[in-house]
């Protein structure tokens, strides 16, 4: 009985770890091409965006709440470059920063002040926001020239793509924030029992609206290092489904639904785990197709064995 | 009286994660007959209910069932956002010719069927607007009307008021009368000796007594409840409070004139340092109100609270700030955060205290702990411990220490030994001696008067949402709180 | 007391909404209130009705169901591909297979304690990929012959109204008498009202959650199999983002996203609403299309916000 107890929270707290791990041998042994620097810089460009975006859900879902809305929130950001890139990309990164600000505390007011529940909340911005984005856009792609700003999304430092270093230090950054800051430890209280953490004197509206508003701007920094790389602002596709890409590697990384408990490193790996999944269908030849439904039995198998007993 | 069961169990046995919540029990309900079922929190009472209805299963033993069973819980067990109608017949519409619910059939029964327990509200209402008495009563009579043999009650009056206890019992007898058989649970001993044929007594989980109620003194049935001699709680009391002296100082709480309409009405409560007031009252008098009131928890329509004669702002920050804690009653929704750790806990509240520029320090967090740990004699194997794996008594004492950490004056402490065992409890009381010896203000909320007597220096006695009484030395007896709660004038309990 | 004005407040307020627009509509767009016109928003709105008729369901019971938007599409496709064998095929496959993922979407959802959101963010990939299975990675598209029986019950019209509205209509009529006026309606409001509750008083809850989730998903495909026989052909890349505005017209239909109440009626109004302000943004010939998508969440917002506020 305890034996199956400790087990069950074992493979909860090291289940993706293992995955990951025999993932990686898998490919290893039966992958051609697979232990190749060009491979690994090609799966941390690609996962770098999704990351970011994960990391800002996961505290969102650390207080039992939502944010449905990030893939619009991206496409905010996009459509949102374009405008004032003329003025040089730092104000042109501050103004989509500044978009995604916005989103979340509209978000976190809503879900704080006004009491709405947060997939309801996050969903008008997920319903609007990309309409939003392609009316500032007037629903053009524009292609990008400013060579600064394009470095962002192309050049390296250190040999290391500027966007993996981004995505690596904000993650790092979230991991301390969670863990060593006042902030951190009210924001998974507030989630663990609302009415507790308000009655224990914590503030409790203030930690869900900084909670959105993080959400908010990491998801605009996504969608930036995406514009950058893209070499153009693309409001139609920027971010598209990427809340559900999000949510999955949290839930996948084992932060669970029901708040109270935040997992960084998890959320990377999770993250590593779906992009690897999808690389490795890829590489064997494996269509779309395939790679989405397995996609889905991935997140239900992690769901099942995270689950709550009743 | 009549002799042939409708149930009948013999050496029940149920373990939960090692502990065993029923251990050997033997119980048989006769056809007819009002069946008392009494212990202390966790003395397996639930458990046997659940074995009885079957939802869950024994380990062990023989269980025998001769009717229809029917049970009736503590909290409404109803939907509140269906129609008081729909919830009484849930399940079992009536049907129009097309096998359709017949809508005008079911409520037009169903006021009929409620007249009979005194509920006159539109049943085509919500249930969620009734009071909480009358959702009770819906569910009573949903449970009467399933054509049960054997009718539960858990604790059913535990939230009425006392004219719909009457209604209850009368409901009761009709039930008796019409020969259906009642388990029925309760604190309440007036009520138990009342109207209860038999008694069965739960310890530990075992059955420690069965028999007829009337043959027992109350004495005797309390201390089977409580596994202690007759003599030694006439010479101990029921609770662990020491004696008082607190000092004759000005005081550091003063709640003046706290209305939030229609739950209370015009409250004043002061509390000297070094001070217990006890506020007490009937359930639903005011008392967990009034002291949310205080910690800026419920919007007031006015009221001042001073705490060292300087108002605090009306929010729980502010409050907290100034000095105040408040211990909720509900530890489960309001108490504790149950995926954190012990530590955690402790820290929760002064957590801003404890770090610099919101960055916490785990070595100052790591040292108060250890220090509350130890003076409060929390049982922890470590304090990275989940607290939700804590007993109920330790995990009060988890809260306590949250409040004490932040270094409050005044302590307000809603039911603080509800649901814990005998044992944490006198603990837990012999805590709040200790800490109101050390120069904290404490308000009690109890619905024990022998805890309130015991451990308050003074008492304010609640009633409607209004005070209906202030009691202390001589007059904080038994009988004087009784009265003041019962309204009866007193010569010197009026002078107030 | 309060409860019950509220009530009346979110229900009303829809249809007050959807009159009001309707009128303003109608006096400052003259093609508005033109027979094709409404005949053509009628039609639109039958497929999203379909929809959000088992969302309202799925909600009612305090769920969530992600996976109509793919299931929608798949249904399509499965329509079109399997109309070269008939009538029935076409109609019955989507049916079954979109009712079998919705079945094992309730079977985890009410059987293991599953989030209803995860399940069905799971079961909407999975359905996006069965779609993209089918169709050699969406690269084909099969099409339904033009004088079939099948294009006929999506194109056939009675007075210039197109088969999909009669059969909307005739299907949320029968989902409101089954919601409100049967014993299995009760035990869906009764399981989204108090779930612990109703399962002391002895309601099938589990049963019911099967129920709607399968039903959820059997009506989507069905919308689909409609889609398809209305377009002629198993559109592959339909039905994105659906599943929001399936959710979007049942809250703003005044449907309580918290489970325990609801009406189909409202829906039905949602669905109204939605369809109308898109209809007419279509016709400012100067405005975006994109302000659809804009004013849609702007609609919701506004609702949800009122909802909130008028509960206090």
């Amino acid at each position: 009985m305890t034996l199956t107890v400790t087990r069950t929270q074992w493979l909860q707290d090291n289940g993706v770890h293992v995955a990951v791990a025999a993932l990686l041998l898998f490919n290893a042994l039966f992958t051609a091409n697979f232990l190749t620097v060009g491979n690994f810089r090609t799966q941390l460009i690609q996962s770098a965006p999704v990351l970011i975006v994960a990391l800002g859900m996961a505290l969102v879902i650390g207080t039992e709440g939502v944010d449905l809305s990030v893939g619009a929130v991206m496409a905010l950001a996009a459509a949102v470059i374009p405008l004032y890139l003329g003025a040089g990309p730092v104000v042109a990164i501050l103004m989509a920063l500044t978009a995604g600000l916005a989103a979340g505390a509209l978000n976190g007011f809503l879900v704080a002040k006004v009491g709405i529940q947060p997939i309801v909340a996050t969903l008008a911005l997920l319903v609007g926001g990309r309409g939003l984005a392609l009316v500032i856009a007037d629903g053009q792609l524009v292609q990008l020239h400013d060579p600064a700003f394009l470095a962002l999304g192309t050049d390296d430092l250190l040999g290391i793509p500027i966007s993996v270093l981004i995505a690596g230090a904000l993650a790092l950054l979230v991991a301390a924030v969670t863990n060593r800051t006042t902030f951190g430890r009210q924001l998974v209280a507030v989630g663990g029992n609302r009415r507790a953490a308000a009655l224990a004197g914590l503030p409790v509206d203030r930690v869900l609206v900084g909670v959105y508003v993080i959400c908010g701007v990491l998801a605009a920094i996504s969608g930036v290092l995406a514009t950058s790389r893209l070499g153009a602002s693309d409001p139609a596709d920027m971010g598209l489904l990427m809340e559900l890409s999000a949510i999955t590697a949290v839930v996948v990384g084992g932060t669970p639904l029901t708040g109270g408990r935040v997992r960084v490193l998890g959320t990377v790996m999770g993250v590593v785990l779906m992009q690897l999944v999808r690389a490795t269908l890829i590489k064997h030849n494996l269509p779309d197709s395939i790679a989405q439904m397995i996609q889905a039995a991935i997140i239900v198998a992690a769901v099942y064995v995270a689950r709550e007993r009743r | 009286m009549p002799t042939d069961p409708v149930i009948e169990v013999a050496g029940v046995t149920k373990t939960f994660a090692g502990v065993r919540a029923l251990d050997d029990v033997d119980f048989t309900l006769h056809r007819g007959e009002i069946h008392a079922l009494v212990g202390e929190n966790g003395a397996g009472k639930s458990t046997l209910i659940k074995v009885l209805t079957g939802i869950h299963a024994a380990d062990r033993g023989r269980i025998s069932r001769n009717g229809r069973i029917s049970t009736i819980y503590q909290e409404v067990n109803l939907v509140p956002l269906m129609s008081v109608a729909a919830n009484l017949f849930l399940g079992r519409e009536p049907r129009t010719r097309f096998g359709l619910v017949d809508r005008a059939r079911r409520d037009a029964a169903a006021a009929e069927l409620l007249s009979g327990y005194g509920i006159t509200a539109d049943v085509r209402s919500p249930l969620g607007t009734l009071a909480v008495g009358e959702q009770q009563m819906v569910a009573l009579a949903r449970a009467v009307e399933a054509d049960a043999d054997v009718v539960i009650m858990d604790e059913p009056t535990s939230s009425l008021e006392p004219r719909e206890v009457e209604t209850l019992l009368d409901v009761v007898r009709k039930l008796h009368e019409a020969g259906i058989a009642i388990i029925y649970v309760s604190h309440r001993m007036d009520e138990l000796y009342r109207i209860c044929d038999a008694v069965t007594v739960l310890r530990d989980g075992r059955n420690v007594h069965s028999g007829p109620l009337k043959d027992l003194p109350r004495i005797e049935l309390v201390s089977l409840m409580l596994g202690r001699s007759v003599t030694e709680i006439r010479r101990h009391g029921t609770t662990a409070f020491g004696e008082d002296h607190h000092a004759d100082t000005r005081p550091v709480l003063e709640a003046l004139d706290l209305t939030s309409k229609p739950r209370i009405n015009g409250v004043n409560v002061s509390v000297r340092p070094g001070e217990v007031v006890g506020l007490a009252g009937l359930l639903g008098s005011g008392r967990t109100e009034t002291a949310k009131a205080i910690i800026g928890a419920l919007p007031l329509d006015h009221g001042t609270v001073l705490v060292a004669g300087k108002p605090v702002p009306h929010n729980v920050k502010a409050a907290t700030r100034a000095g105040i804690s408040m211990l909720a009653e509900d530890r489960k929704t309001e108490g504790i955060i149950p995926n954190l750790s012990v530590r955690e806990n402790i820290v929760l509240a002064a957590l801003p205290r404890l770090g610099r520029f919101g960055i916490t320090s785990r070595a100052r967090q790591d040292r108060i702990v250890d220090a509350f740990v130890k003076r409060l004699r929390i049982k922890v194997s470590s304090p990275e411990q989940k607290v939700a794996e804590l007993s109920g008594g330790n995990q009060q004492k988890v809260l306590l220490a949250r409040w004490l950490c932040t270094e409050p004056r005044i302590l307000l402490l809603d039911e603080p030994t509800r649901g814990i065992d005998v044992g944490a409890k006198a603990e837990v009381q012999a805590l709040i001696d200790e800490l109101a010896r050390e120069g904290l203000a404490v308000l009690l909320i109890s619905s024990e008067l022998d805890e309130l007597l015991d451990g308050a220096d003074r008492l304010v006695v609640l009633r409607d949402g209004e005070v209906a009484g202030e009691l202390e030395g001589d007059r904080l007896t038994r009988e004087h709180v009784l009265a003041a709660i019962a309204a009866e004038v007193m010569d010197d309990a009026d002078s107030h | 007391m309060t409860l019950v004005r509220t009530k009346a407040v979110q229900r009303q307020g829809a249809a007050v909404a959807l009159v009001l627009v309707i009128a303003v509509s109608w006096l400052v767009f003259p093609r508005f209130g033109s027979l094709d016109n409404l005949r053509d928003l009628a039609l639109q709105g039958s497929f999203l009705a379909v929809i959000a008729l088992g969302m309202t369901f799925v909600i009612i019971t305090g769920g969530i169901d992600l996976s109509v938007g793919s299931l929608y599409a798949l249904g399509g496709v499965l329509a079109a591909w399997a109309s070269q064998y008939g009538f029935l095929a076409a109609l019955a496959l989507p049916l079954l297979v979109c009712g079998a993922i919705g079945l094992i979407n309730g079977l985890l959802i009410a059987r293991t304690n599953m989030a209803p959101f995860i399940v069905t963010l799971a079961s909407l990939l999975f359905a996006r990929g069965l779609l993209l299975a089918i169709t050699d990675e969406g690269a084909t598209t099969y099409q339904i012959a033009p004088d079939s029986a099948f294009v006929e019950l999506g194109r056939g019209t009675v007075f210039g109204f197109g088969y999909p509205i009669f059969l909307a209509a005739g299907l949320c009529a029968l989902g409101g008498l089954v919601l409100h006026r049967t014993g299995f309606g009760q035990n869906v409001f009764a399981t989204g009202g108090a779930e612990q509750s109703a399962v002391l008083m002895g309601v099938p809850v589990v049963r019911a959650k099967i129920a709607v989730y399968t039903a959820s998903g059997t009506l989507a495909g069905l919308a689909g199999a409609l889609t398809a026989a209305y377009l002629q052909s198993g559109v592959t890349v339909i039905g994105v983002g659906t599943e929001l505005d399936a959710i979007s017209v049942v809250v703003i239909g005044g449907t309580l996203l918290t489970g325990g109440t609801g009406t189909v009626l409202g829906t039905v109004i949602g669905v109204g609403l939605i369809k109308v302000i898109q209809n007419v943004i279509n016709q400012i010939g100067t405005l975006d299309s994109n302000y659809q998508s804009v004013v849609s969440g702007a609609f919701l917002l506004v609702v949800v916000v009122l909802q909130r506020t008028l509960r206090r």
